[in-house]
């Protein structure tokens, strides 16, 4: 029989307003083998942590419950205090009687019975625990970036800093990312390129890092510090060892019509192209869609010019597996199509823009070199009307974003800013539902561009553009003045909402990482965690877990880092010791649970028994890699014939938890 | 396929056209209109004004009224439509309003927004399908530039109309072209035509009606099409009328080739 030590935790007000915890503490202390129990303001502080430690020593405690908020939170903090008095740590429950009880009921007695059956459930687990203790398994010293973007990039620099390789996996022909194509930065307004093509650089001479640019992650096994990857490269039809990336072949390509993508479709590239001047691996790719050689057979004059050879039109996806210890989501961003929000015209008419495609009609790389120009006629534009919120803090959720994107307010205010300062005798009109600025030197650079810039703020949505005779009719409203609207102008941009990136979903699922609704990735803890995956050895960096700026995504693109070479330092990890376990006697070889396994980690072996009257049986049981289980559960539902169990989760405990649920 | 139908003041007087193609081209789709026995006059909007039942009380009785024969109310009038609907959801949804009017009329079994309430157009998508209604066209208006005109009642507010995206709506369209005709895209089609203020403020009615107009002039519209007889009367009488207007159900019944009705 257990001796158990029941400690209720009151979290300040958040469980005793609604829990009566004295009552919770003195009902499950008439539960079989609880021999103490108590209730404590805050159990986690060290003065909590102590008393719990001093009785399991006063009392000999075999086993302990903690009834308090979710395991997820502290259950942690609590098998360590207890480990320090000398007891395992799998002797220790929790009863989740704050997210679980306090927080979503009001009415007190409610609560209170909840509480109780939630703590006798507890009990009656830990009646059934065994001491259980954690192998090790060893780390891979190596760290993969899926993303090549500013985030990417950066946290590849840092990990490689500290003397670890790491490999960084991006989907397009080039690494850079958004950041590539955008013209200024806020608040300082310096070149992006400059400051980002000398860090891509960085990347392409760090021995340490290994560039898979044009490649996608296929398949990921594995756990932390133990992960195995396939990486599918995409065929180039380019020999990315011989390429010079002399260019000649993109000037010769006789296949003149296809749309830029680096410049958002405003202008068109070759079908063979190098996506723009400063790219990183600078080598040229063929894109298969257009190749008339890929298609038909009929050409091969990038193959005629290219000194180096490096042209192959037979080249096929290749696929490479690595091993690594550490994965971090650089996944990035994308706007939202605005096809949705066809009220402003954006598929009706070619001026107007979204702000990403602005600043390709800002930059001096860009299809006009620079000069502003409406895509339509060529034309100087006179008066620009700036939307902002397009499927930002949108009510209607099928048609946009519930959340605010956060960037747009700041590069709205440049764009409106760079405008007036490069054409004074524009009119600039930027409409906004409020305007946010907080960060660094954020708010002044907005008011300059409203007082010394002489950009006109107006609060209010647009309802409408009105393509007509060449102008783009605004219908708005100015909500301080109360008064409606109409502007003719020559170009409207729209700030579209961001959204993760469409790979983030597939990539998620394969490192069995959490999202939320939006498809940002979720991190381990919104305050405390915000760089770590709850998913073990997967870190995130840049937008794919939030909408963020440059500056804040190059910090979390470092804290990442930081993570990730402190679990590369480290040379083994402790294992997960909650495990399944088959019963050989019990097995009878029937493969479920090989089948729902999603790690992998259940084989089955021909094994010798004995058989009755000195006969030898040969039998197929089930075997687990404890290396590789998650401990999921899965093969323990699938076990026809109750076989298969979860240590510290065994289907005894399960049972026990029901029937103390439903006495 | 049979429906309950409403058909509303207007269509007896001014819209006389609206309802009577309506009818012929039902037939030739296959579908029958069989007209409420009792109706009375949805109350045309003013009716969502007021905070009081009263004036909703005649749409619940013709919506109690679909519902003994258990079959869909179809309606054909932007406003009388968007009463009707409107009503109908608030019994749906809005148990104040549910309990008064159950109470004042005596309804037994209480009635609670049971009707499904159906516009001619949601007919043809929904029920019938553009894949049918085009089927059944003998005399596509082929080269026929058609402007589809929304107006405001059918499609706001579209949390309770469900009638199709507010500002991106696309059945009109896909109406005109299974008619065989092509449709004219032109930013001001869902916007108000100003027919409410024709008598207090006949010059801001004229205003925009001739802007509607002129849009879709400009963007190569022969004619307009629209469900809604106050808007065909705004849009013909408040403007230069260079552009002409007529109901969709006129064209569709041209298109099946029962014209003649």
């Amino acid at each position: 029989m257990q001796k158990i030590g029941v400690f209720v935790c009151h979290c300040g007000t958040n469980i005793a307003a609604t829990v009566d915890v004295e009552t919770v503490a003195k009902t499950l202390g008439k539960e079989p083998g609880v021999v103490f129990t108590t209730d404590y303001p805050y159990m986690c502080s060290q003065t909590g942590q102590q008393m719990i430690q001093d009785k399991i020593q006063e009392l000999g405690l075999t086993g302990v419950v903690i009834c308090s908020c979710s395991p997820r939170m502290h259950e942690q903090t609590f098998r360590k205090a207890c480990h320090k008095a000398g007891l395992n740590d799998y002797m220790v429950e929790i009863a989740n009687i704050r997210e679980q009880c306090s927080w979503i009921h009001k009415d007190k007695q409610e609560a209170t019975e909840k509480a109780v059956i939630l703590g006798r459930a507890a009990i009656a687990k830990v009646q059934l625990n065994a001491p259980l203790t954690a192998g090790t398994s060893p780390v891979t010293k190596r760290a993969l970036v899926i993303g090549g973007g500013i985030a990417g990039i950066q946290t590849a620099l840092d990990i490689a800093e500290a003397g670890f390789e790491v490999d960084i996996v991006e989907k397009q022909p080039t690494i850079g990312g958004k950041m590539t194509q955008i013209d200024k930065t806020f608040p300082t307004l310096d070149c992006a390129a400059c400051i980002l093509t000398p860090k891509m650089v960085d990347c392409a001479q760090n021995e340490k890092i290994h560039i898979y640019a044009y490649s996608e992650v296929e398949q990921v096994g594995g756990f932390v510090g133990n992960f195995h990857v396939k990486i599918r490269r995409k065929a180039r039809f380019v020999n990315e060892d011989v390429c010079t990336g002399c260019g000649a072949c993109t000037e010769k390509c006789p296949q003149k019509k296809v749309p830029n993508a680096f410049n958002l479709g405003l202008d068109t590239r070759r079908a063979i192209y190098i996506p723009f001047a400063q790219a990183v691996p600078k080598v040229a790719t063929i894109d298969p869609d257009y190749c008339n050689m890929l298609k038909n057979g009929k050409c091969g004059v990038c193959a005629k010019v290219c000194t180096a050879g490096a042209i192959d039109y037979k080249q096929k996806d290749t696929t490479i597996e690595r091993e690594y210890g550490a994965i971090v989501a650089a996944t990035g961003f994308n706007p939202i199509d605005l096809s949705q929000f066809d009220e402003f015209a954006y598929s009706k008419s070619p001026d107007v823009v979204s702000s990403l495609e602005f600043e390709r009609l800002m930059n001096a790389a860009g299809p006009t070199g620079g000069t502003l120009l409406r895509p339509s006629d060529g034309t100087h534009p006179k008066t620009i009307v700036f939307v902002q919120c397009v499927g930002s803090r949108c009510e209607d959720a099928q048609k946009g974003k519930s959340y605010c994107s956060k960037i747009c307010c700041m590069y709205t205010a440049k764009h409106a800013m760079l405008c007036r300062e490069k054409y004074p005798d524009t009119d600039v009109y930027v409409f906004y539902i409020d305007v946010r600025t907080p960060g660094k030197n954020f708010d002044e650079f907005y008011r300059r561009a409203v007082e010394e810039y002489g950009v006109h703020y107006i609060k209010g949505m647009v309802g409408k553009v009105v393509p007509e005779n060449g102008k783009l009719k605004v219908q708005a409203s100015d909500l301080l003045d109360n008064r409606q609207l109409h502007i003719d102008a020559d170009m409207v941009v729209l700030a579209a909402a961001i959204e993760p990136d469409k790979s983030a979903r597939s990539v998620a699922t394969m490192l069995t990482a959490s999202m939320d609704t939006n498809d940002f990735f979720t991190e381990a803890h919104p305050k405390l965690r915000p760089v770590e995956s709850p998913t073990a050895g997967v870190f995130l960096s840049g937008t794919c877990q939030g909408p963020k700026d440059i500056p804040e995504t190059v910090a979390q693109a470092s804290a990442a880092a930081a993570k990730v070479i402190g679990l590369l330092c480290k040379d083994s990890l402790t294992c997960n010791p909650c495990v399944a376990e088959p019963n050989e006697l019990m097995c009878n070889g029937c493969s479920n649970c090989e089948k729902v396994c999603p790690y992998g980690a259940i084989t089955y072996i021909d094994k010798e028994f004995r058989g009755p009257n000195r006969t030898t049986l040969i039998r197929r049981v089930a075997q687990v890699n404890p290396a590789v289980c998650q401990g999921c559960g899965a093969c323990t539902v699938a076990c026809m014939s109750g076989a298969m169990d979860l240590k510290g989760f065994s289907n005894k405990q399960i049972m026990a938890e029901v029937d103390a649920i439903c006495r | 396929m049979k429906f309950q139908y409403f058909p509303g003041c207007t269509l007896k007087t001014k819209g006389v056209r609206l309802d009577a193609c309506a009818r012929t081209a039902a037939l030739a789709l296959g579908f029958t209109l069989e007209e409420l026995p009792e109706w009375q006059c949805c109350g045309a909007v003013y009716p969502m004004a007021r905070d009081e039942i009263a004036t909703r009380l005649s749409s619940v009785r013709a919506l109690m009224a679909a519902r003994e024969v258990g079959e869909p109310l179809v309606t054909l009038c932007s406003a009388c439509h968007h009463v009707i609907k409107r009503v109908n959801g608030d019994m749906k949804h809005d148990a104040d309003i549910r309990a008064k009017v159950n109470n004042y009329l005596k309804l037994d079994p209480p009635y609670a927004g049971e009707t499904e309430v159906l516009h001619y157009l949601e007919v043809l998508r929904d029920k019938i399908g553009w894949e049918n209604v085009k089927a059944a066209v003998k005399n596509p208006l082929t080269g026929v530039k058609i402007g589809a005109y929304y107006g405001c009642l059918l499609l706001r507010p579209s949390r309770e109309m469900c009638f199709d995206d507010p500002e991106n709506p696309s059945i009109l369209e896909d109406f005109i072209r299974a008619i065989g005709a092509e449709p004219v895209y032109y930013g001001l089609r869902n916007e108000c035509c100003g027919g409410y203020t024709t008598i207090e403020n006949r010059q801001y009615a004229h205003k925009q009606a001739q802007r509607i107009a002129d849009n879709a002039k400009t963007a190569g519209a022969e004619c307009l099409i629209t469900a809604c007889p106050l808007c065909l009367y705004n849009l013909t009488q408040n403007t230069d009328g260079g552009l002409p207007v007529r109901y969709f159900t006129e064209l569709l019944a041209q298109a099946l080739g029962v014209e003649e009705a």
